[in-house]
Formats: structure tokens, C-alpha cells, sequence
């Protein structure tokens, strides 16, 4: 690059070159203004406003119908987040990690699979593109409907209770009361969503290897196995670690599924309560101090795993896009 | 062969996304003019804002001013907005009121969801820009519950319904407690009025009644039931029949929390639990551990199965409308959306009573008042007037609706004719009402009724469940009330 500039850069032209370039740079500012604008008013500014309020005792008092506040209370609000005789956001960062975990392990296994199995010519699988697309299919359905669909289908009277009873003959199983079928239920819906775009990314990144690095493995006597170990998997590390964390930065992000699953509660017990929805409670009480200190926590934890996504590919130069989330 | 796969697969998509979409119509349907009657999860949390529905009043009929028409006065507005949380009003609206309204006016409905106080705080941004607001866009006219009445009744938001030309004549019908409700606590401006009264009755199956107590006549029923222990002991009888008392936790809640002793909080912004609720808490607890009840919750839809037809639940606390809206629409077979009709044999229908129960109460309940900064003042008035405050219209409205309409003497006459309810086997309900709607008291209510009784409600449904023993419980329902009203505290 610099040196075809070098190249071009002749004397006699190169004052003519700058010049038509100096005409032509001020429409890149100019195609620039669209997106800045937005940026500032809809991103920039209210993350500004987000961390300004976050030291400010500021809400709105329904029974008085008035506003208290602002009023400036320090770190009162983060002091409030992490108090154990709170909701402490400790308990709720745990609670979404671990729904997370049961969603993220069997989506990446399964995914892996798939995708091996998808990008290996020798198995020569037929109606690909119908498995792909049906795979993709939960992920094109809103989260709160599949989550409506899965409460309808998980309830009291529901048809898995009814064939329950059917098979036990004893009482409903009550999914929703218990933290470990609840989370369960979270996990699933978050694997069953979110395994697809996953195996697609994978398969990009398996398809992306050389086919003869293979062939030499296998003229050298590797077995599939081997060759799943010791080549495919080394050779997807990038792609599969970029995976990893955008799914840890959405997983932290995880909100609609359990908010419609246990009707806003996150019960039994706040334990399956995420982060997020702990702040909906707050903006919809329109406590807006409190609100703005679990953003700002919220968006450091994210921050810093961006940070980490981002110098991992520093080196790597990919610039692959994809989904958020996983 | 691929197209075809894909359409195959598409169309798969859309039924399931057609079977979540029935899901969220049945489940919105069963909200009614109450507190809780919005729950039903799933439609609920994907914060609604506004939904607007236009009802163009398009007869074109003769305007002069003798045909009962109201009034549209020079110089005010053509758009009439009214903020509602579900469509009760709107249907009543049409049915009775479309026709009179004066010619080239617009009826828009805006309609906010209940839950989580989001119509509240819908009413909350709205209300104080009202003055300013464009002239269509101008709330004209809201409607608030008991829950919350306090708020805008005590505010600036609400007109004196005087200053929208009611009369003391129009309003000496009323029963007192819905004026009480409405009147402003500084000025006793009246600043709503209601058509409705709302007593509370427990309704009871009359096949099972007649299995366990060996009689299904209210009367003798009452006796049975009338005090908690009685009811107690009717609810272990049940058991042993193989039935079950109540269908949920919070089918009781209400009797106990009309009858608390103070309102929920105290000058102090501290939150105040009344013994009474906390007697609330051991009877449910009591219940669920013996069997007595069927662990629902209030609008889900076990709840609604339970008062269908295969229902083997004895009885549901239920007020004037969930008597003749809710509880008769869950016990047919066939829906009437199905072409079912209400008559004896399709489901439940027949097979239901009412008594007192074991303590006095009401139930939700709506009032409408005209919005500060309104361009339709006279409109407004003319409304109320026509709908709250007329009581030969009052029994043609309990009539046909079987509400009960807010009009002491209308309803007195009413219950002495041989008016009869065939979804209640023939029981003219009304003498009921008519006995218990003078007893009942306003004066413990506070504008945070909604969302604690909400949250209390939420947090003690695991202590119930059995995965939180009852102080975590308790806790739990500090730090979610805190948490959604932040003035507020817990007592030391």
C-alpha cells in the first residue's frame, strides 16, 4: 500500500493527487455527520447522563406523584448494589453466570458437532441447507414469544404436565417453583435459540481451513479423532474464543427470556433474577440513580471483556462480525 | 423440493408463532376492572406503552338536541380521548353510549396495561403536560381504581366533577364509599364518580355444595360459612370429598386486606404489615399444606380451568363483575368466542350461587374523571351524567350486564322485583349486593395499595410454594417494595 503510494507519487502529479484529494476529504466528514449525530444524541449523551445520575439520589415517588431528587449522594447508590441485605447485584451476577454456563456448555458441544459434521466432505450429508435453516429457525423467533410458548407449554395444567401426570399419576410437577427447573428452563431456551448461529459461525471458521493440512494428517495416519483434536480445533481457536465472549457479553445481557418466563420475578427466590432485570425493576420504578449505577457497573464488566475480544484480534486482524450473543 | 421444505418450514413457524399469539389474547382477555387483573404474565411484561383504538361515532343520524344526544358544545374539541388500561369501558361504550354521542366527534381509546403501575405512570407523564398538550392530544378523560384513587383524586390533574356540570342531584344516588373513594382529602372536592358498585361475594359451585354440605341454598350455605373457622372447617370436609376449598393463594387475599386495620404505610414512609394480612399468610400456608387449595395464582390460567366446567374447586371470592364477566365467561364449555351460548348445560352455567362468605369486602371497581386541561369539558360531564348518574338506565345496565349499577335506590327496587340470575341457578344475587355494598369501608386505602399488595402478594407465593421459609419471604417483599416505591422503608 505505502508503496504503490510511492510509486504514484511522482513529482509533476503528486500536488495535482493532493490537491483532489484536500476536494474530495471534506465529503468523507460529510458522510461521517449521519452517523456521529446519532451516536451523540442516542449513545453518547445519555451514557453521559447514565454515568451522571449514577451518583445521584434521584427517582420518581409514585405515592406522592413527585420527583425527589437529584440529589447528590456520592457512592451511595454502588454501596446499595453490593449490600448483602439488598438485592445485591453479587447474588444476581451469580444467577445469570450460571444460567449462562448451562446454556453456553451444551450449546458449544452440540455446535461443534454440528459443525464438523457440516464441514467434512467425507461424510458427504445430504439437505444441508434445509438443516442449516431449520437449526437458525428458534433464533428468528422473538425471545419473549418463544418464552410465552415455553411458559404455556411448562405450566400447571400444560402438556408436559399432562403427560406427566399421565405417566406418574401423582400431582403437577410446578417447573416455575423451583430454581433448578426454572434455570433449566432459561438454559434451554437460551441453547435451543442460540446453538444455530453458533454452528454457522463455527462452520465458517472450519471451512476456512485449508483442506490439505487435513489430507496430510490423514496420509500421516491420523485418525478422525485425531485430526478433530489436534487440527480442526487449534486451527478455530480464534473464532471459538470471539464466541465465547460475545456470548459472555450477551449472556450478561440476559433479559427477556426470564423476565417473560417468571413473569418479571425471577423467582423462586430472586435466583433466577439477572442482572438486567434487576434494572428494568429500577427504570420501571423510574429510580433513575439506581438504575444509572447498575448501568455503570454493568458496562465496565462489558467494557473489559470488550477489551479482551478486541486485543485478541488486534493481533489476528479479523475483523469476522457476527451476532452479539451465543 | 427446497422451496417446498422452506415454505414447510416457514409455515411451521408461523403456527408457532400464531399458538404464543392465542396464548397472549386468552390470557389479556381475563383482565377485568380489578388490581390484579392484569397478571397474566406472558402478555404483560413486553412493556406495552399505548395502543391506541379509533371509534369514530359515524351515525349519521338527525342532530337535533331531542334525541337524547349529547351535547358538543361550540368551540370545544372533536376528538374525545379516554385513557383505560383494558377494554371493559370501551365495550360499554359501544354498547351504550356510541349512539348518543354528538355528531363529528372522534372517541379514541388509549389504552395502557395495568401491571407494574405502568398505566399509573403512563397517567404520570401525561397528566402534568395535559394543559399544554396539542389539542387532539389532550387526555380528556381517564379512568382510575380504587388502588391508586387517592393519587389523583388528591392532585390537580382531576376536574371537580361540578366544574363538568354534574349536580348534587346527580350524584345523591350514589352509594357513599365510591364518593368517598373520589373526594379530595384537603378540599372534599368530588373529582370522580363511578358507575359501579363493587361488593364482594363468594361465589360457590352448587354440585359440590350439595356433595359436602348436603345443600346448595345460599342461606344455608352462608351458615356454614360464616366466620374463618367455620370456613375452615368446611374447607377440610371439602378435602375429604376429594375437593378442593379455594382455588389459589390469593383467592382470600382480599377479605383479609379490606379489613386491615391502617393503611399500608405510615407517616413515616415506613411499610406497615396489619395482622390481618398476616392472617392471610397462615390460612393460605395452612390451606397449601393440607391440600385445601390447588396452588394457582390469580388470572393464570389453572386459575380460569378451576372455574371451568371440570373444576373440582367448592368456591372463588369474587365481586359484581367477576361474577357476571369473569367467573360465568371461565365456566362455560364452549366459550361464546366459539359460538357457546349462556344458557343451563353449556359447562358451569347453572351451577353456581353466592353468599356472603365469611367477611365483608370489595373488589376492584372503576371511576372516571375528567382530565385537567380537557377541551371537552361539557362532553365529559354529559358522559358521566349519562352513564353513572341515570337510574333508570341503571337497571337496564344491572340488567343487562348483571354489573351492579351505583344507584342505591335504583338497585334497592331492582332486588325487590323477581329479578333473577340464571347463570346463578336462579338466585337474585342482588339482595345480596344490596346488603353489603352500604358496609363497606374506604377509609384504610393509600396510593400504594396497587403495588404492594402486588408484590406481597408475589413474595408469599414462595413461602407458599415452600422453596423460602417466611422470613426470607418477608424480606423478599421489603426489597421488591423498596425497589419499586424507593421512598419507602422498612420499619426498624
Amino acid at each position: 500500500m505505502a508503496q504503490a503510494a510511492n510509486v504514484s507519487t511522482a513529482p509533476p502529479v503528486a500536488t495535482k493527487k493532493k490537491a483532489r484529494i484536500g476536494k474530495y476529504k471534506k465529503w468523507g466528514y460529510i458522510f461521517m455527520i449521519p452517523f456521529t449525530v446519532v451516536f451523540l444524541v442516542f449513545q453518547a449523551w445519555p451514557l453521559i447522563q447514565t454515568f451522571y445520575y449514577s451518583v445521584f439520589k434521584y427517582f420518581w415517588s409514585a405515592g406522592k406523584g413527585a420527583w425527589v431528587g437529584p440529589e447528590f449522594v456520592g457512592f451511595d447508590n454502588f454501596a446499595a448494589l453490593f449490600d448483602l441485605n439488598n438485592v445485591n447485584i453479587l447474588g444476581l451476577t451469580w444467577n445469570t453466570i450460571i444460567m449462562w454456563v448451562l446454556g453456553f456448555v451444551p450449546q458449544i458441544i452440540i455446535s461443534l458437532i454440528f459443525a464438523y459434521w457440516f464441514t467434512n466432505v467425507r461424510l458427504r450429508l445430504k439437505c444441508l441447507g434445509f438443516f442449516k435453516t431449520v437449526m437458525y429457525m428458534p433464533n428468528l423467533i422473538m425471545a419473549s414469544a418463544f418464552a410465552m410458548l415455553i411458559f404455556a407449554i411448562f405450566s400447571d395444567i400444560g402438556p408436559v404436565n399432562s403427560i406427566l401426570k399421565s405417566i406418574t399419576g401423582g400431582e403437577a410437577f410446578r417447573f416455575l417453583s423451583y430454581t433448578g427447573s426454572t434455570m433449566a428452563l432459561v438454559a434451554f431456551m437460551n441453547f435451543i435459540m442460540w446453538f444455530g448461529n453458533t454452528t454457522i459461525l463455527l462452520m465458517a471458521a472450519m471451512m476456512g481451513i485449508n483442506e490439505s493440512v487435513i489430507e496430510a494428517a490423514e496420509i500421516d495416519g491420523a485418525n478422525s479423532g485425531q485430526i478433530f483434536w489436534k487440527i480442526t480445533l487449534p486451527l478455530i481457536r480464534p473464532i471459538l474464543v470471539y464466541v465465547m465472549i460475545t456470548s459472555l457479553i450477551g449472556g450478561l445481557q440476559m433479559f427477556d427470556v426470564p423476565q417473560i418466563l417468571t413473569d418479571g420475578q425471577g423467582g423462586p427466590n430472586n435466583t433466577t433474577k439477572t442482572l438486567i432485570m434487576y434494572l428494568n425493576q429500577h427504570i420501571a420504578a423510574k429510580n433513575y440513580g439506581m438504575a444509572g449505577a447498575l448501568s455503570v457497573l454493568i458496562f465496565i464488566v462489558c467494557a473489559a471483556l470488550s477489551l479482551v475480544v478486541y486485543y485478541f484480534f488486534a493481533s489476528d486482524r479479523s475483523d469476522k462480525k457476527s451476532k452479539k450473543r451465543g | 423440493m427446497k422451496k417446498r421444505i422452506l415454505a414447510a418450514v416457514l409455515a411451521s413457524a408461523s403456527i408457532l408463532g400464531a399458538v404464543s399469539g392465542c396464548q397472549s389474547k386468552s390470557s389479556t382477555s381475563s383482565g377485568t376492572s380489578s388490581t390484579g387483573a392484569d397478571s397474566s404474565t406472558a402478555s404483560t411484561s413486553d412493556a406495552t406503552s399505548s395502543e391506541a383504538s379509533t371509534e369514530e361515532s359515524s351515525q349519521g343520524g338527525e342532530s337535533t338536541a331531542t334525541d337524547g344526544k349529547l351535547t358538543l358544545k361550540e368551540g370545544e374539541g372533536t376528538v374525545l380521548n379516554i385513557a383505560v388500561w383494558n377494554e371493559e369501558f370501551k365495550g360499554h361504550f359501544e354498547k351504550y353510549l356510541k349512539d348518543k354521542m354528538p355528531d363529528g366527534v372522534t372517541v379514541n381509546f388509549l389504552i395502557t396495561e395495568n401491571k407494574d403501575n405502568k398505566y399509573q405512570n403512563k397517567l404520570d407523564e401525561d397528566l402534568p403536560n395535559n394543559e399544554t398538550a396539542d389539542a387532539d392530544k389532550k387526555i380528556d378523560m381517564f379512568l382510575f381504581e380504587a388502588d391508586y384513587a387517592l393519587k389523583y383524586v388528591n392532585s390537580d390533574y382531576t376536574l371537580d366533577v361540578k366544574e363538568l356540570g354534574l349536580t348534587d342531584a346527580d350524584i345523591s344516588g350514589m352509594y357513599q364509599y365510591t364518593k368517598d373513594v373520589a373526594t379530595n382529602s384537603s378540599t372534599g372536592a368530588l373529582k370522580g364518580v363511578s358507575w359501579q358498585a363493587t361488593p364482594g361475594l363468594f361465589a360457590y359451585r352448587r354440585s359440590i355444595a350439595k356433595d359436602v354440605l348436603g345443600t346448595d341454598d345460599p342461606t344455608e350455605v352462608q351458615a356454614k360459612l360464616a366466620d374463618w373457622d367455620k370456613f375452615d372447617a368446611v374447607a377440610e370436609q371439602a378435602a375429604a370429598k376429594g375437593y378442593k376449598m379455594l382455588s389459589g393463594y390469593d383467592d382470600s387475599y382480599r377479605t383479609f386486606s379490606n379489613n386491615v386495620a391502617a393503611p399500608w404505610v405510615n407517616d413515616n414512609d415506613e411499610i406497615i404489615i396489619d395482622e390481618n394480612i398476616m392472617k392471610w399468610v397462615e390460612q393460605t400456608k395452612t390451606y397449601t399444606d393440607k391440600g385445601y387449595n390447588n396452588k394457582t395464582s390469580l388470572w393464570s390460567d389453572a386459575w380460569s380451568a378451576d372455574q371451568g366446567p371440570d373444576g373440582k374447586v367448592f368456591g372463588f371470592f369474587y365481586s359484581t363483575w367477576g361474577i357476571n364477566f369473569t367467573l360465568l365467561g371461565n365456566s362455560l364449555a364452549v366459550k361464546e368466542a366459539d359460538g357457546g351460548k349462556q344458557e343451563v348445560g353449556n359447562g358451569g352455567f347453572g351451577d353456581w350461587a353466592v353468599c356472603y362468605g365469611p367477611q365483608a369486602y370489595f373488589w376492584g371497581g372503576t371511576w372516571m374523571a375528567g382530565a385537567k386541561g380537557t377541551d371537552n369539558a361539557t362532553l365529559v360531564g354529559d358522559i358521566m351524567r349519562a352513564f353513572c348518574c341515570d337510574a333508570e338506565f341503571g337497571k337496564q345496565f344491572t340488567s343487562d350486564t348483571q354489573d351492579y349499577y351505583n344507584n342505591k335506590t335504583a338497585m334497592e327496587e331492582l332486588a325487590k322485583t323477581d329479578y333473577k340470575s340464571e347463570f346463578l341457578g336462579g338466585q337474585n344475587h342482588l339482595a345480596l349486593f344490596v346488603e353489603t355494598a352500604p358496609k363497606i369501608d374506604m377509609s384504610k386505602i393509600s396510593v400504594y395499595d396497587q403495588g404492594l399488595n402486588e408484590t406481597f402478594q408475589a413474595a408469599f407465593k414462595e413461602y407458599f410454594d415452600g422453596t423460602v421459609d417466611k422470613d426470607t419471604a418477608l424480606a423478599n417483599f421489603y426489597k421488591n417494595a423498596i425497589t419499586k416505591y424507593p421512598e419507602l422503608k422498612q420499619p426498624a
